[in-house]
């Protein structure tokens, strides 16, 4: 079983890098090139702020942006060109075959962050000409960003086991949009009465926390993270990611593939 | 061909987009801001606001400049800016120091709002309690006031932050007693040079500080300029001829190195006001201050 799992997620991979997805590593490192160049002529003051925030967003950015065409596509290109059927005839079971195509994108995403860690700590000791003691944080803005991956990635499965790969990145995105205001739909839920606070309160905690996984800010001011926060995030990214790959294969299953 | 027509054409869009620009410049209005809500704006950055707060300082930092260079004017966006910088990014204390210096100072060095940058500091203060400077520059936008007991207070409040500086209780007990002394603006002047990392304020405070040091050597040049006409009966031409008379030990010259100058009447004068905005004293007749003023790069 998770030979066949592994074997999937080993395609994907390959399938990722044969369409040019790590390519905009390319963009990434011009772009980071550029700001540790200008940022010092123009930001005033700021310039190691200016490149983790840049860093650190256009990570996050990219990343999520990639996760969502790529993950889209995961299911529905299989269908178009009928590899799926010949993947699931041999005893690949369907839910072996969603968790794989999953494990593979976030491979592919886990690589991409990787390198582009590189340029942003690079970027950061070319502006700062050394590196300080609490840039080891940015690792863990980056460990969050790959917990967003996930989710993200999970939830571009999850609607493109049911639905068209245009509406499937509509809704990606736009959970992804939703996620980034969880805090502010449970604030408001709070102070809703009746139905409309039965119906936010859900929404808020159906919809995946974004917000609290993003500490690109503190970080880039040099603001630890409780350890506490690390092992809830941790927690609720594997969790949410598990219900979201749930529900995947549950519609994937029943899925009349005729 | 096709690779003629592709040179030709990105050469022509990028002259009708210079020629554009330039039209622009001189028809539409030079002061908009389009989002002006820092709530609107958090809420669009998609929880990158630390992101959007750096492009907005570097906005806050481009307008200052352009606008300065341009002759000064009322700076109308200054505080909008700065206002959406610190809400997306409460901890960006540069933005602070910078909007508590030009939005206090007077058109056409700033906009001449003190009551802003009183409130854009304090809020700095309360979202950074434990940085210090922001009291001291609290307690410089008093100083500028004229309010000496609040400035006092404020530099009271921030000794007693852990790892403040020692001068802060000094100029606390200073501003209390001596507010409007010129040995209390020098000090003022000299922390503020000592302290800041931002080249503006830097030039800014030392440019008072040349201020401060020519008041005082035309003050002390003029009573020996009165003692010469007591003794002789005339007022001196020139300085020689009181360097001839021993009252003074060579040409003086101003905090620019250039020599100051007689006039009729045994007025001192500086030679290049320009050099020396914020004098008081030693302004040739008829000089018509620039409403830019000069200030001369430092270290």
């Amino acid at each position: 079983m998770n030979n066949r799992i592994f074997q999937i997620a080993i395609n994907t991979f390959r399938e990722a890098v044969r369409d040019r997805v790590l390519y905009n590593l390319i963009a990434f490192a011009l772009l980071m090139s550029g700001a540790a160049v200008l940022v010092g002529q123009i930001s005033l003051q700021i310039e190691r702020l200016v490149v983790i925030n840049l860093g650190l967003t256009a990570v996050s950015l990219f990343g999520i942006v990639i996760a969502i065409f790529i993950g889209i596509g995961l299911v529905s290109k299989e269908i178009d060109k009928r590899t799926l059927y010949t993947v699931l005839s041999r005893p690949v079971r369907r839910w072996e075959f969603i968790s794989g195509k999953f494990f593979g994108l976030v491979g592919t995403l886990v690589v991409n962050t990787f390198f582009m860690a590189i340029g942003v700590f690079g970027a950061l000791a070319y502006v700062s000409h050394h590196l300080e003691r609490s840039d080891g944080w940015v690792l863990l803005a980056l460990y969050f960003i790959v917990l967003q991956f996930m989710i993200i990635t999970a939830l571009a499965l999850f609607f493109s086991s049911f639905s068209t790969p245009i509406f499937s990145a509509v809704f990606a995105f736009c959970l992804f949009v939703i996620g980034s205001f969880a805090g502010d739909l449970r604030n408001f839920a709070a102070m809703a009465h009746g139905a409309t606070r039965w119906l936010a309160s859900t929404a808020a905690y159906l919809v995946p926390n974004f917000s609290a996984l993003n500490v690109i800010s503190g970080v880039a001011h040099g603001q630890s993270v409780p350890l506490q926060l690390v092992v809830l995030n941790t927690v609720y990214a594997l969790v949410y990611t598990a219900a979201a790959l749930s529900g995947a294969v549950l519609i994937f299953e029943r899925r009349n593939l005729k | 061909m096709a690779s003629a027509v592709l040179a030709l054409s990105l050469a022509s869009s990028a002259f009708l987009v210079h020629t554009v620009d330039q039209l622009r410049d001189s028809t539409s209005p030079q002061e908009m801001l389009y989002v002006s809500s820092p709530k609107l704006l958090k809420r669009l950055s998609l929880g990158y606001e630390g992101l959007l707060a750096d492009i907005y300082w570097t906005r806050v930092v481009q307008y200052f400049g352009g606008t300065h260079s341009r002759g000064g004017g009322t700076y109308k966006l200054l505080w909008p800016l700065l206002n959406i910088t610190t809400q997306l990014d409460p901890h960006l204390i540069p933005a602070y120091e910078f909007g508590g210096t030009f939005l206090s100072a007077k058109p056409p060095d700033g906009a001449g709002a003190p009551d802003l940058a009183i409130e854009l500091v304090k809020y700095g203060i309360q979202n950074n309690p434990g940085d210090w400077h922001l009291y001291y520059d609290l307690a410089f936008i008093y100083y500028d006031l004229r309010d000496y007991r609040h400035s006092a207070d404020a530099f009271l409040k921030g000794s007693q932050i852990p790892g403040a500086h020692p001068f802060l209780k000094i100029m606390a007990a200073q501003m209390a007693e001596h507010g409007g002394d010129v040995a209390t603006a020098r000090m003022m002047w000299t922390t503020t040079y000592q302290t800041t990392h931002d080249a503006l304020i830097r030039a800014n405070a030392a440019a008072h500080l040349r201020a401060l040091q020519v008041n005082d050597d035309i003050m002390i040049l003029e009573r020996v300029v009165e003692r010469y006409r007591v003794q002789t009966g005339r007022f001196p031409e020139s300085f020689s001829e009181l360097e001839a008379a021993r009252m003074l030990n060579g040409i003086p010259l101003d905090p620019m190195g250039k020599p100051y100058e007689l006039e009729g009447g045994g007025r001192v004068v500086v030679s290049d006001p320009a050099d020396l905005p914020f004098i008081e004293k030693g302004l040739p007749q008829g000089y018509v201050p620039s409403a830019i003023p000069r200030l001369v790069p430092t270290n």
